[in-house]
């Protein structure tokens, strides 16, 4: 089952031309990189939701749940409770995570789950054949929006440095190695960690000229510093055309969800007398 | 035979559970078998709450309509319950807030003079009660001692004011020296999921099983366990299953509504085959309907819930002791089988007290999950002759573990492939026959005073103890099918053979085993329903029968 590549026999199904390509190998990478660093290829676990970047679960040979529309994160979580010793990484669209799964989304952040969140942002909805998303731009025309989507975008950016999130990052599946690289540093962050990927797709919303043409690296950017995080993050609302930054906005150290549940010791108690115990007490 | 009833009311925040529960531990020092109803309405401070604590002589789990002592901390407590006073009924009642007859007693001015809390009132009344019907003050104090050890000395002091303020009237004697262990049906669930093993317990709070959500929460200092209140039902249902797919022996807790939320996660755990338990406590629908009260609306509900075809395990435990075994049975079979399974109770089982028989706690062993060969060639949903495959958890080494919603072939790989969904398809029904032959090794229809019963009444669920009682009046006898997913069809038929009437009783207005039952072949003559959110008293049930049968 385990592809020395880390790819299965899958059949792989994106389109031509599909930004999950880049976001897959960039995912691999990292967790190459991980596993050259002596973290053991069965204590990674995968997540993902439903839709084209879900897939990633048929293509990647790694431990995989392959969840429903929306719910990466509760699931991610309870892996993490169960087993911290676990590498959890969810894989989520912006359908999943930005609509169905936005209050998920939110506690993730909230809880500080020792969880990297990818977020294969192509801000359309694909496998449903191109509908609008939280992050389509004002006036996009989709198959449920002829005249034009009647909302504008949320930034998930400055929602998730609302939502407490320690690890704010955001690239683009038109830069491979930058976005092998963030996934990386969100993988050995501690913490719950949220990359926003400006993917494009190539059926439905080719923006490639936009991310390429508005895009740059940030640079002298202090991600320690929540105010100037805040700033870079509302420089592009993604809905006018303005300059687009990648990288990491934002990173925190604080205690995760998981170390905050009380280590169990190894109960020499049988459960049955534990259970008399409290009877006796009720009597 | 003694059989007594005791009416305790007041307003909400007067702590009128807690009393109704003193007085229930003072008849359990006192030999007595007791049951405590609870009745109150959606809210936190006033309205009107009361208790009835019955104590008889004989195994009891329903209240009667019939009560000997009123104790009123309330104006509504003696207003609103005279019908349900017998002649001669003692009434003692807290005089700085109510007129009438009876005995007052000062209860403000008594912990005035002890500077203590309202809280404590509590141990006034009980210590008037006790005095009241003649049970001895040693029997207060090692109540109060046992139950009470925060502030022991103050609330003896306090009680034993209570005991001076008023004389005694009608005299309970004691009826023996065994005390049992008073639990709720939730206590009782949740005893019998931490006995099948269980590692975590997450829930959203909703009545009536948050109380199972606090009973763990405290335990989770004593026990192994983890447990997790997260933003809502859909996350529940996902967390448990992430915990699931990672080892740990995970239950879920909800009533109807949340249970609708997590519907998508409970179709996910059969597709997927993540063993899940989910408690479903049913209270009064549709939709908010009565928060507080009681219900057997959701049997059709949980016997459907999620899109598509999966074995699912269903049990509706009727007592304290049933409640204990079969949350241990459900964990394990659902463990064993890799399905999802549900334990049916509502707001009269999860929130009502009950005398435990312990010597009736004995669990059947249910066997493990088949053991895997080599990691290497580790695959999650291996075919197998009953359909059931080796269960095994990240971090395997050389092993990938996929689980997947989609329709998947052995590896766990999605596919649309034609001739694999039909072998996956057809792996899930003979995984549906496994659990119909580990069900069929145990007890699952249990039967009541049916030697000779021409009649004889159909239940499920917590109405088993009114039946039971009531019937035995009657020379009926009682049939109850404890799982009710997969369908004990073959027990339950022999249970019915040479029956001539048959009643079902339940409180649904659809008949909804009844319909369940016809659907196998097994006819019922009449349906008893019961339509207004309250569980049916001993009285009520007992003239109900008289009008049809």
């Amino acid at each position: 089952m385990q592809e020395k590549n880390l790819i299965t026999g899958a059949q792989n199904t994106w389109c031509p031309g599909c930004g999950n390509f880049t976001i897959q190998f960039a995912l691999r990478n990292a967790i190459k990189g991980l596993v050259s660093e002596g973290v053991a290829l069965e204590n990674i676990v995968l997540v993902t939701g439903i839709g084209c970047h879900a897939k990633m679960s048929d293509y990647l040979g790694i431990n995989s749940f392959y969840s429903i529309h929306g719910r990466t994160i509760p699931v991610a979580t309870g892996i993490k409770l169960a087993n911290p010793e676990l590498t959890v990484i969810c894989c989520a669209g912006d359908g999943d995570a930005y609509a169905e799964g936005l209050d998920h989304l939110i506690f993730g952040a909230k809880r500080n789950t020792d969880i990297t969140v990818v977020i294969h942002n192509n801000r359309v909805y694909g496998l449903t054949t191109g509908q609008y998303t939280p992050t389509s731009p004002l006036g996009f025309r989709g198959k449920s929006t002829p005249q034009g989507a009647p909302e504008e975008p949320f930034n998930p950016l400055t929602l998730m440095l609302a939502s407490g999130a320690g690890f704010v990052a955001r690239s683009t599946s038109r830069k491979m190695p930058h976005l092998t690289g963030i996934i990386g540093q969100a993988l050995r962050h501690k913490g719950f960690s949220f990359v926003d990927v400006l993917q494009i797709c190539a059926s439905y919303f080719n923006v490639s000229e936009l991310y390429d043409r508005q895009g740059y690296e940030l640079s002298g950017h202090d991600p320690s510093d929540f105010t100037a995080a805040c700033r870079k993050a509302e420089e592009w609302d993604y809905n006018t055309d303005s300059p687009i930054a990648f990288g990491l906005f934002y990173q925190e150290a604080k205690p995760c969800f998981e170390e905050r549940f009380s280590k169990h010791p190894v109960s020499t108690v049988h459960t049955e007398e534990q259970i008399r115990a409290f009877l006796e007490t009720k009597r | 035979m003694y059989d007594i009833s005791v009416l305790t009311g007041g307003r909400a925040g007067d702590g009128i559970n807690s009393a109704g529960l003193l007085i229930a531990h003072l008849f359990n020092q006192m030999g007595y078998q007791t049951y405590l109803y609870f009745d109150y309405p959606s809210l936190i401070k006033g309205g009107h709450n009361f208790t009835i604590t019955r104590a008889a002589e004989q195994k009891i789990g329903a209240h009667r309509d019939q009560c000997d002592y009123l104790l009123a901390l309330s104006q509504d407590s003696v207003d609103l319950h005279r019908h349900l006073l017998s002649d001669n009924a003692v009434i003692l009642f807290d005089s700085g807030r109510v007129h009438g007859q009876g005995q007052g007693i000062p209860v403000e001015a008594i912990l005035k003079a002890e500077q203590a809390p309202t809280v404590m009132g509590n141990s006034c009344i009980i210590g008037a009660f006790a005095k009241a019907s003649g049970i001895p003050f040693d029997v207060v104090e090692t109540v109060i001692r046992r139950q009470i050890p925060k502030a022991p000395e103050k609330n003896l002091a306090i009680a034993r004011k209570g005991y001076e303020a008023v004389r005694e009237e009608r005299v309970i004697p004691r009826v023996g020296t065994t005390c049992c262990p008073l639990v709720n049906g939730n206590e009782a669930i949740g005893l019998g999921l931490l006995h099948g093993g269980l590692d975590a317990y997450v829930a959203y709070p909703m009545t009536p099983t948050s109380n199972l959500l606090h009973f763990l929460a405290g335990a989770a200092r004593d026990f192994p366990l983890t447990v997790v209140h997260p933003e809502n039902e859909i996350a529940v249902m996902l967390m448990a299953l992430g915990l699931s797919y990672a080892g740990k022996k995970t239950a879920v807790g909800t009533s109807g509504g949340g249970f609708c939320l997590m519907t998508e996660g409970f179709s996910l755990a059969g597709g997927a085959e993540v063993p899940i338990v989910v408690v479903m406590g049913q209270r009064t629908g549709p939709s908010t309907g009565l928060p507080t009260y009681t219900g057997q609306t959701d049997l059709r509900f949980v016997l459907h819930a999620g899109q598509g075809e999966f074995p699912r395990i269903v049990v509706a435990p009727g007592s304290p002791e049933q409640a204990y075994v079969w949350s241990s049975i459900a964990l394990s079979l659902a463990w064993k089988c890799q399905v999802p399974a549900v334990i049916l109770a509502d707001k009269t089982l999860c929130e009502g007290t009950y005398s435990l028989d312990e010597k009736a706690m004995i669990v059947p062993g249910t066997g493990d999950p088949p053991k895997p060969g080599s990691s290497r060639s580790y695959r999650r949903y291996e075919m197998t002759e009953n359909g059931i495959s080796p269960l095994q958890f990240p971090p395997l080494r050389d092993a990938a573990i996929k689980v997947n919603s989609y329709a998947h072939d052995e590896d766990g790989i999605t596919t649309e492939k034609a001739d694999i969904v039909r072998l996956m398809t057809e792996k899930r029904k003979r995984k549906t026959q496994a659990l119909k032959g580990e069900i069929d090794l145990l007890e699952c229809v249990k039967t009541y005073g049916m030697g000779g019963a021409r009649t004889a009444l159909l239940c499920w669920g917590s109405t088993l103890p009114v039946c039971t009682e009531v019937a035995r009046r009657y020379g009926f006898g009682v049939i109850q099918p404890i799982v009710l997913s997969p369908f004990p069809e073959e027990q339950l038929k022999a249970a019915v053979a040479g029956v001539r009437i048959l009643i079902a009783v339940e409180e649904n207005a659809d008949g909804q085993l009844t319909l369940l039952c016809r659907q196998h072949g097994i006819a019922v003559d009449i349906h008893v329903d019961k339509l207004d959110g309250r569980p049916f008293s001993v009285e009520e049930l007992g003239a109900r029968l008289k009008e049809v049968s």
